[in-house]
């Protein structure tokens, strides 16, 4: 692997010592670029290492464009990298990512099926009986408060119960890996704090690695083993990677009133913010020039 | 408004009209009550000619043939609709070799169609079939096309990464997608369906409504007219009725007006 230029605390993780379990997700040297429909590539995210052991709950911040989510695609197998590749546990990736599950950031349920038929859909496809797809469906309603609902359609259900069947959805399948793409990002504030406390009540059981995109910071710290900045793009990369060693089990309120969180809030944030701020410049400019043109 | 005061307010127009009608073609008020009575006949020969087909059970036997055509050539126009839409939206080359035949074939006025229709397959049914069927499969096919096409990206990425392989996105997702679709035109494709049947009895037929307000027409016999028109138009309102109740049953997970983006 050629060792990359970058924050030293970057070094850390990426490299795989040979004897260590394979890691969950390894970027290695990833690249990826579309085509303009101009013509023209537009380099989404550069060269860039990254792994994700398991066990771990890793996220990543960046500015909004930033190509966070065409990273997680990528993991998914959704996207095929322009050049360098993605290993997941040791093998590399040429197709979709059967060990894992993917928390979209829009509304992926079906919109045809009820709650308990969007829970159950991933068992049966893979061959599970149906009454028995049905009874762990139940279940997992049941883990996140929402056996009430579980014969409505999703357009009877509000932003965060859909959010809480997706995640029920994903989870009943029993993922090895974990893909959140913005996962609570259109949700409230208050309905955010309280997702998050139940993706980390479901996670606490397993513990199984987690690759959680965000914009938000304070989510990131509260949520993550781990957080990584990303650069704003084009050509984003990675320029921050901060190892979060805040106790668990941890409440997403409570923490963050704790004085170490507010010293890794103000620690990533300096870094951030340059990030951010040239991210609105660069938007700025385009738009200007797309005025000019 | 309540539904006591709507079907009240829907019955007093009809009630207006008949009163008027009935004024206009038997007093001397607004012209010679002859004259308009023989081109618009009077309401009251209107309904005695109703009651008399009703009566003598002639009307059940071409109500009878009228609905089968439309039925038929809903069936067969809808399902092989789905079949050849299905096949379009998932193979874009062909769809594209087609595009310009589809197109041109859908501009084509239908009625065009109906003399060689008769010469095809004769005087019975299997004509208005034929025709109906020509206006419902390009409602249907569009709608599909469409719905195959049109399915979200993240509902389709989130099916493959619950491990649907084709089959199954098939099965759960394209089909629903499409169906909600052909449901949404249920009322269009059906309309279209009588139209076929009526028109292709209109011309040339031995039974059905069509026939009934052709052979009216031929003998100036108004109120025949006039009575065949009602008839028809009490069941298409029945038809559309029923389609509503299916629609209701069959979409139920569709947000309804307003409520959408909860």
């Amino acid at each position: 692997m050629p060792p990359l230029a970058m924050t030293d605390s970057v070094n850390r993780a990426g490299q795989p010592p040979a004897p260590q379990p394979p890691a969950a997700i390894r970027f290695d040297a990833v690249k990826i670029s579309f085509s303009l429909p101009k013509g023209g590539v537009y380099d989404a995210v550069a060269a860039t290492d990254l792994s994700l052991a398991e066990h771990e709950f890793v996220a990543i911040v960046g500015p909004t464009g930033c190509g966070k989510s065409t990273l997680l695609n990528a993991a998914a197998g959704l996207l095929k990298p322009a050049a360098g590749a993605v290993y997941a546990f040791g093998r590399p990736l040429n197709a979709l990512n059967r060990d894992a599950g993917y928390l979209f950031q829009q509304d992926a349920l079906m919109p045809w099926k009820t709650a308990i038929e969007n829970v159950a859909i991933g068992l049966e496809v893979a061959g599970t009986p149906k009454r028995e797809a049905q009874e762990r469906a139940r279940a997992w309603l049941a883990k996140v408060g929402l056996l009430p609902f579980a014969e409505r359609y999703p357009h009877m259900l509000s932003g965060g119960q859909r959010k809480r069947v997706g995640l029920a959805q994903v989870l009943i399948r029993d993922p090895r890996v974990i893909l959140m793409d913005e996962p609570f990002g259109p949700l409230d504030a208050q309905t955010r704090l309280i997702m998050g406390d139940l993706l980390l009540q479901l996670w606490s059981a397993d513990r199984t690695a987690v690759l959680f995109v965000t914009h938000d910071l304070e989510e990131a710290i509260a949520l993550a083993d781990r957080v990584i900045i990303m650069s704003a793009g084009p050509a984003a990369r990675i320029i921050g990677d901060y190892p979060i060693s805040l106790p668990r089990p941890r409440d997403m309120a409570e923490i963050k009133l704790t004085a170490e969180f507010h010293d890794l809030h103000r620690a990533i944030w300096s870094v951030l913010k340059a990030e951010v701020l040239k991210g609105y410049a660069q938007s700025e400019h385009s738009s200007a020039e797309q005025a000019g043109a | 408004m309540n539904r006591f005061a709507l079907i009240a307010a829907q019955l007093s127009i009809a009630i207006i009209a008949i009163v008027f009608w009935q004024v206009a073609s038997t007093t001397t008020l607004f012209g010679d009550p002859q004259k308009i009575s023989f081109f618009f006949s009077t309401p009251l020969a209107v309904v005695k000619q109703i009651v008399a087909w009703f009566i003598e059970g002639s009307i059940w036997y071409h109500l009878w043939i009228t609905f089968s055509e439309a039925i038929l050539s809903f069936v067969i126009g809808a399902l092989a609709a789905i079949v050849i839409g299905f096949w379009f939206a998932r193979q874009p080359r062909l769809a594209a070799v087609f595009d310009p035949y589809i197109k041109g074939a859908n501009a084509l006025p239908r009625v065009v169609l109906a003399p060689i229709f008769t010469l095809w397959f004769g005087l019975g049914i299997w004509s208005k079939v034929a025709l109906g069927f020509t206006l419902v499969f390009f409602i249907v096919f569009f709608n599909v096309y469409q719905g195959v096409r049109e399915v979200g990206g993240s509902v389709l990425a989130n099916a493959r990464m619950l491990g649907m392989n084709e089959r199954q996105l098939l099965r759960h997702v394209y089909l629903p997608s499409a169906l909600s679709w052909v449901f949404s035109s249920l009322h269009t494709s059906v309309g279209f369906a009588v139209v076929g049947a009526v028109v292709g009895e209109y011309l040339g037929s031995a039974g059905g409504l069509g026939y009934l307000i052709q052979q009216a027409e031929g003998v100036f016999d108004v109120a025949g007219v006039f009575a065949g028109m009602f008839v028809l138009a009490a069941f298409v309102i029945l038809i559309d009725w029923l389609v509503t109740v299916i629609e209701r049953r069959l979409l139920i997970w569709r947000p309804g007006p307003g409520e959408a983006g909860k």
